[in-house]
């Protein structure tokens, strides 16, 4: 019984989240960036869960719960955000808000 | 190569695939039919790996939960006369051919495992009990302080998504004008 190697599920877990990094620093949606979050959020559980089954502990699994639970936060008050801007500038372009510095 | 590997890589690519497909569509709607495909595609990935409970849970609360958050806001942004037009034009036939092969690949991954099941070494699986035990055990701070994190996602969410009060907003102008 060969297992799943850990380097594999890492390494696929690593371009997992450089395209969630990429789709968060390419996409101006707003809504593809928090797409592209939840992309590395789930990239990083992915991480977790490999570590945790190299060595068989369920510590991997538990922290994948609490990237779930900060994922879920996170979507809630993002989509949020997202609602009140469309209200405020009637667009999903976040360089619009960048009058928001300083 | 093994059973299973031939499965993992098959998983892995249409992860992969879909995540790309995901980061490149112009149309938001589109973009969430692979996100739903590439988290369901991680999920079996996660069983593979022998976290059948992670894998229940990323399919019930990503590809559930949260995506019908983005699903709601998506279609809340959209409520010009022209949304009935752009519904069914965004959910066109060819629309869905790339999201549900990639389904159909992970199901026929799901059932070839659910068939071999003896295959798949027992000893290796993480089972929910040894995670609600840990999770219950050296873990519970760490539980609480999800909770608080949770509800203060949704208190803020409910702030911030509160309609817009005009009243509200000129009274602030005046304090402005006053200061």
């Amino acid at each position: 019984m060969i297992s799943i190697p850990v380097e594999h599920g890492l390494l696929l877990a690593t371009i997992l989240f450089c395209l969630g990094l990429l789709g968060v620093l390419v996409r101006r949606n707003i809504i593809f960036v928090l797409m592209s979050m939840e992309i590395m959020f789930n990239a990083v559980g992915l991480a977790f869960i490999s570590g945790g089954s190299r060595w068989h502990q369920a510590d991997g699994q538990i922290m994948f719960m609490l990237v779930l639970t900060l994922a879920a936060a996170e979507v809630a008050v993002g989509l949020a955000l997202v609602l009140q801007l469309y209200k405020r500038f009637k667009t999903v372009d976040i360089d619009i808000v960048s009058e928001m510095k300083g | 190569m093994s059973f299973e590997l031939i499965l993992f890589y098959t998983a892995s690519a249409a992860a992969l695939f879909a995540t790309v497909m995901t980061i490149t569509r112009l149309n938001a709607a589109h973009a969430l039919l692979y996100l739903i495909a590439s988290l369901l595609a991680v999920a079996v990935l996660f069983y593979l790996m022998g976290a059948p409970f992670a894998a229940g849970l990323e399919v019930i609360i990503y590809a559930g939960a949260i995506m019908v958050l983005f699903v709601f806001v998506i279609m809340m942004l959209n409520m010009g006369q022209q949304t009935v037009e752009q519904e069914r034009q965004w959910l066109s036939l060819g629309i869905w051919i790339g999201p549900s092969i990639i389904c159909l690949i992970l199901l026929a991954e799901v059932v070839t495992l659910l068939v071999n099941d003896e295959r798949i070494a027992g000893a290796r699986i993480v089972s929910p009990k040894m995670v609600g035990a840990l999770l219950y055990g050296p873990y519970l701070l760490a539980v609480e302080l999800a909770s608080m994190l949770l509800l203060a996602g949704l208190v803020g969410a409910y702030h911030l998504a509160r309609p817009l009060n005009e009243s509200h907003l000129h009274e602030n102008d005046e304090k402005a004008d006053e200061e």
